[in-house]
């Protein structure tokens, strides 16, 4: 195990140095954790799925930098949002903004959950009604059972 | 009792179906989505620009000495244009500016102005790779810390724009002009707006 020590810290270095390079970072750590606040909300263009926080792509991180540098400029979180938007989009966003382009996204919730409750009621409705009439041969065996006859 | 609980088997086979048919229409879905992604008519990158319709931001780049070009700012980018321009983000390091760059040199050869910005690279890589592989651009100008790139929303490189006479943003394409993206997209605006 303890051979296996040098490979496991080699292994170790480069996920530790993946994200968030120490030099990166802000020293003011309160105007490091608003940087961060909001680049979490910011998407990485390159990997897409990401925010600019977690992500190592190149482009991530000059980002990351053209935040601190905003936020340490006093720029308040609007401004440095929209200075990323403006260049790349409602993309750019991860919470995306409601406009028409977007309407159908949000909607998509109330419609899913309107759908299924549509769905139920008009089951329900239907169980309700359909309680069929008993048969010719079903009547008879009731009669029978009445009787109290039986099988 | 288990009589009248069983509803009509008419209805149960509708339950039945239903999850299979949303299965195949997501497959079917699925199917034309990585068809579109072969032939490149469904592109995930394809976020129209946040730029479209929009004159390029300002800015004013150094050249890429070595190549012996004249640098490229926005000013060579405000309209009154003679003709539309194909503006290139590229790289020495990028593998598919290898693939598109035939692409930009016949656009060259047929008199379309290419410019270019040398993004992220060393002047002396830069400049290697044009003498490699031949130079389109007739204006080239240097971003070695990537801000103007991010001025204009590129997500990286290669990317390509183009400018009306205007000096107005109508197109962005992320990625490799292929031969079939510069006669399906390329040229048709490049007439367009000519």
């Amino acid at each position: 195990m303890l051979a296996m020590l040098p490979l496991l810290l080699a292994l170790a270095v480069p996920a530790l140095a993946a994200v968030g390079r120490p030099e990166d970072r802000l020293a003011d750590p309160l105007l490091e954790s608003r940087a961060q606040e909001i680049g979490r909300e910011l998407r990485c263009m390159v990997c897409q799925n990401q925010s600019i926080e977690d992500s190592d792509a190149e482009l991530a991180r000059d980002l990351r930098r053209i935040v601190r540098e905003r936020v340490a400029a006093g720029e308040d979180r609007t401004a440095v949002m929209r200075f990323v938007h403006d260049r790349y989009g409602d993309f750019v966003l991860l919470r995306p903004p409601l406009n028409p382009v977007t309407a159908a996204l949000w909607a998509m919730p109330f419609i899913a959950l309107g759908g299924g409750l549509f769905v139920i009621i008009t089951r329900r409705r239907r169980a309700v009604a359909e309680v069929a009439p008993l048969s010719e041969a079903e009547r008879r065996r009731l009669a029978e059972l009445e009787r109290g006859g039986g099988a | 009792m288990s009589d009248t609980a069983a509803p009509p088997p008419r209805r149960r086979r509708w339950m039945l179906y239903a999850p299979l048919g949303l299965a195949a229409a997501a497959g079917a879905g699925f199917w034309v989505m990585l068809r579109g992604l072969q032939t490149g008519e469904y592109d995930p990158r394809g976020v129209p620009s946040a730029l479209l319709g929009r004159a390029p931001p300002e800015f004013s780049l150094p050249p890429v000495e070595p190549a012996n070009l004249p640098a490229l700012s926005s000013a060579d980018l405000r309209g009154p244009l003679p003709s539309p321009i194909v503006v290139n983000f590229w790289a020495s390091w990028c593998v598919p500016c290898i693939v598109e760059h035939p692409q930009l040199m016949r656009l060259s050869r047929e008199g379309v102005p290419v410019f270019g910005v040398n993004y992220k690279d060393r002047p002396a890589d830069g400049a290697a790779f044009l003498q490699r592989h031949g130079n389109p651009f007739a204006k080239l100008g240097r971003d070695e810390p990537g801000r103007v790139a991010i001025d204009w929303g590129v997500y990286g490189v290669p990317e390509t724009y183009l400018l009306d006479r205007q000096g107005l943003i109508r197109w962005r394409f992320a990625g490799p002009i292929t031969p079939e993206i510069l006669e399906r997209d390329l040229r048709p605006l490049l007439r367009r707006h000519a």
